[in-house]
């Protein structure tokens, strides 16, 4: 076995039994998901509120707390993309009035909420409340929407983010202390916002618990990041990659989500201690930056797989997490000031990664043995595409990396032309062919 | 420093706002090269709101930074495809070497904006920075956050001036800026009480030079003018009144705002709302940058950038109507631009549930015919002069 992994693995796992533990990651994680929407259908029945939240600073350490369930459109538009009917719902969004040219995301949700919720996955209820940062702006945006379709309460919660490249402050300096006390602030009005809400009294052990469940996430999840060092790669960033960013959302701050990403470990840990890659041959290690292309979800990592490219790095694990690749420990001695010193920290390091991410991604070619990185800029989200043409040409001269750019859509195929993505990315394979053969002619001279 | 502007005292109004409009579309800003010839130093600021009396207080050229019409040759192949095209003019005339700076500042205003700090970061020396005005100004801790905010930015700015900024440098600077802005409002009360006088274009362009130029000097500028204008002998005519909404960040051409002026009186409108975002005196006091904060989140205007509940946009839209006794509505957006798009929306169903006629529409900065847009709107003008 070949890896670079510094400290890998370790115990138990390098003895288990090969059936029980491979494959359980996407299993399990399927399986998550199910229940989740069947529990998300089923919630109104019981009386029970849910609250419409997203993915960078969810906020869903103070539901859980409050018993409130998390519902993530973003996750729910992906789903219809994935399924092949997002068209129908984003139609659905532009007759409302949306242009073609903003975020199909928000549009195939206003197509949900004019469906009353129907979704291929469940029926998705109506929101409580909604809880939305400004990790992305469109966030605030589509907060507005609901804002004019429901009557309820909608609360902001603004975490400033790096005012510059690589410019961070940390507790005790001026500027992190001022930011902190505003995000302290506004977690308290929206722990207020959900007592009103559910008419239950704030449980600060509750919190706690729900914060523990979250520790465990984020420290298996920055273990997971670690874990694809190996060569080969245990698992799939980008597919496979998706299938954990679910679980890490959805279940976030639940012992469910805690015990999916412990057994989620311990499986990659038995991969890469028994040199189990995934299901191809790995030629070409690759890091992937912007956000999947869910129209052709497996066709697009295809494209990749067919010329033994395996995407063990991926920018999207990274922001769409909200910054769970961190591994931030919450301080549970002092849960509320630790939860907005973790929200401050981990929605910031998301935003860098989004609009900084040139640095990142040259920190990952070499401990990761990166050959090539594939910028998949998309129509629909101005947040994580707008810079990364400028980002590449950053990364090139900084590195010399080989570099794929291909632009298509997340959700809209009128955007997405398999045809010439393929003829990009053919001519970028055999690209990094060449670059091959020469670096071995140098090496052999 | 010297005056950046040239003479215009004995010229006509006529012949200055020709001068302005000079001006505001040379896409080499002589104004800002002057001013760095004198050994001045230059913060550019993105769109929308910036609080410039920190930079005027530090005695440095605050400069509006709201792209150009130039092909972005430079710009261009620094961003993808879907951006807006203000983005690409505005990293163009730096990358081109028209505009130098030393200092240059984005906001949250949308994601696009908030990558040109990074963009920019990436491609220049100086500090390129991000300026994290609050998106949620209804939370009580909003203030003073921005307070502190501002005292950042004001360490930031001391830097590249070489010195402090003392309290009263900053409450002369306010004072400046109170007396622009109670000049802008005369501009537009001009505009919406005797909108003959004063065609939309020739408006913005009074209005658009003052971000290259010294806020003093643009208090001149607008002192000599505003008379001059009163003074016009134009007779009203049957026109519809107007308000136009769309032109917050990126700019819509002259001609395009010239069409619109051939059909209609704009009474009122949202370019460069930036500058006009506080609508009243800032009060000065013992602790000026927190008044500064306090203002943009109590005494402001609204665009589809800045999320506030106390602030539903369309309810701000049709008031801005009612007041200005307009009869119908522009609702324009900058192409790509994704939250004038989405604002689109809501700002249409409410005009019709009001039953306010309005007529959709986009831009580009860079745009240069205006037949299709001409004939559109000429019978949308018809139609409700007609109906």
């Amino acid at each position: 076995m070949s890896t670079t992994t510094s400290n890998l693995p370790q115990g138990a796992a390098a003895t288990k039994d090969k059936s029980s533990i491979i494959g359980r990651g996407n299993k399990d994680g399927n399986q998550l998901f199910r229940d989740w929407y069947q529990e998300l259908t089923t919630a109104p029945s019981r009386g029970e509120h849910s609250a419409y939240v997203f993915v960078m600073g969810s906020l869903a350490e103070v539901l859980q707390s409050f018993d409130i369930h998390t519902i993530f459109p973003e996750v729910n538009g992906l789903q219809t993309a994935v399924r092949h009917v997002a068209d129908d719902y984003i139609a659905q969004g532009e007759d409302y009035g949306f242009s073609a040219d903003v975020c199909a995301y928000v549009k195939a949700d206003v197509g949900l909420q004019l469906r009353g919720g129907d979704h291929p996955m469940g029926k998705i209820p109506k929101p409580s409340m909604a809880v939305y940062t400004n990790a992305c702006n469109t966030y605030l945006k589509w907060a507005e929407i609901w804002e004019r379709m429901y009557n309820m309460p909608s609360v902001t919660i603004d975490i400033p983010g790096s005012r510059a490249a690589g410019r961070h402050t940390w507790s005790g300096h001026v500027d992190f202390e001022n930011d902190l006390k505003y995000v302290r602030g506004q977690i308290g009005e929206l722990i207020t916002v959900c007592e009103t809400v559910t008419g239950k009294k704030f449980d600060i052990d509750r919190l706690r618990e729900t914060m523990h469940h979250t520790n465990v996430m984020m420290e298996r999840y920055e273990r997971l990041i670690e874990l694809n060092k190996a060569k080969p790669a245990p698992y799939n960033a980008v597919t496979d990659g998706t299938v954990y960013l679910g679980v890490a959302n959805g279940f976030r701050g639940r012992a469910e989500g805690a015990k999916y990403f412990t057994d989620l470990v311990e499986e990659m840990e038995y991969k890469v201690a028994n040199g189990i890659g995934t299901t191809f041959e790995e030629k070409y290690r690759l890091v992937f930056v912007g956000v999947p292309c869910y129209p052709i979800f497996r066709r697009f990592n295809e494209m990749f797989t067919e010329w033994g490219g395996a995407f063990v790095g991926s920018s999207y694990m990274w922001f769409a997490s909200g910054g769970a690749n961190t591994g931030f420990q919450y301080d549970l001695d002092r849960p509320l000031d630790s939860l907005a010193e973790g929200l401050l920290v981990t929605t910031r390091d998301a935003m860098d990664t989004m609009f900084y991410s040139n640095r990142n991604i040259v920190d990952t070619i070499e401990p990761f043995g990166i050959d090539g990185v594939v910028y998949h800029p998309i129509k629909s989200c101005r947040t994580v595409s707008t810079g990364l043409a400028d980002n590449r040409r950053a990364v090139i001269e900084e590195s010399g990396a080989a570099t794929l750019f291909v632009e298509s859509d997340h959700m809209d195929k009128r955007v997405v032309s398999e045809a010439q993505l393929k003829n990009r990315i053919d001519a970028f394979f055999e690209g990094l062919a060449t670059r091959r053969v020469r670096q071995s002619a140098g090496e052999s001279r | 420093m010297p005056r950046l502007l040239d003479s215009y005292e004995n010229m006509s109004i006529d012949d200055a706002l020709i001068m302005c409009r000079d001006l505001v579309e040379d896409p080499d800003f002589p104004t800002v090269k002057k001013w760095r010839e004198a050994g001045g130093k230059v913060v550019g600021h993105f769109q929308v709101y910036f609080p410039e009396e920190i930079v005027d207080a530090a005695g440095l050229l605050p400069f509006k930074v709201r792209g150009a019409q130039i092909e972005p040759r430079h710009g261009e192949s620094h961003f993808g495809s879907y951006l807006c095209s203000i983005l690409k003019t505005s990293l163009e005339i730096a990358l081109g070497g028209q505009v130098v700076l030393d200092m240059f500042v984005s906001h949250p205003i949308c994601d696009s904006a908030r990558n040109l700090a990074a963009v920019w970061g990436r491609n220049f020396d100086y500090p390129c920075e991000i300026l994290y005005l609050p998106q949620n100004p209804n939370s009580s801790h909003a203030a003073a956050y921005l307070r502190g905010e501002y005292a950042r930015l004001a360490r930031e700015v001391e830097k590249i001036a070489g010195r402090e900024i003392t309290t009263d440098q900053l409450r002369a600077s306010m004072t400046v800026f109170n007396k622009n802005r109670a000049l802008l409002r005369e501009l537009y009360a001009i505009k919406r009480d005797t909108p003959w006088l004063l065609a939309v274009d020739e408006a913005y362009v009074l209005l658009a030079v003052g971000g290259m130029i010294p806020r003093e000097e643009h208090n001149e500028l607008l002192s000599w003018a505003l008379p001059k204008i009163r003074g016009r002998s134009a007779t009203p005519q049957d026109r519809m009144r107007l308000v136009f909404s769309g032109g917050f960040c990126e700019q819509p051409p002259l001609d395009l705002l010239h069409t619109i002026a051939q059909f209609s009186y704009v009474v009122d409108d949202d370019l460069l709302v930036g500058m006009r975002y506080i609508t009243e005196d800032i009060a000065l006091g013992d602790d000026p940058l927190a008044n500064l904060a306090s203002a943009y989140l109590d005494q402001s205007s609204y665009s589809p950038v800045q999320h506030d509940m106390n602030k539903p946009k369309e309810h701000m839209l049709l008031q801005q109507i009612k007041a200005a006794n307009a009869g119908a509505a522009i609702i324009s957006a900058a192409k790509m631009c994704e939250p004038g798009l989405d604002e689109q929306v809501a700002y249409t169903k409410a005009l019709d549930d009001e039953g306010i006629r309005y007529f959709v529409t986009e831009f580009e900065e860079r745009m240069a015919n205006f037949d299709s847009l001409e004939i559109q709107l000429e019978t949308f003008i018809e139609n409700l002069l007609f109906a």
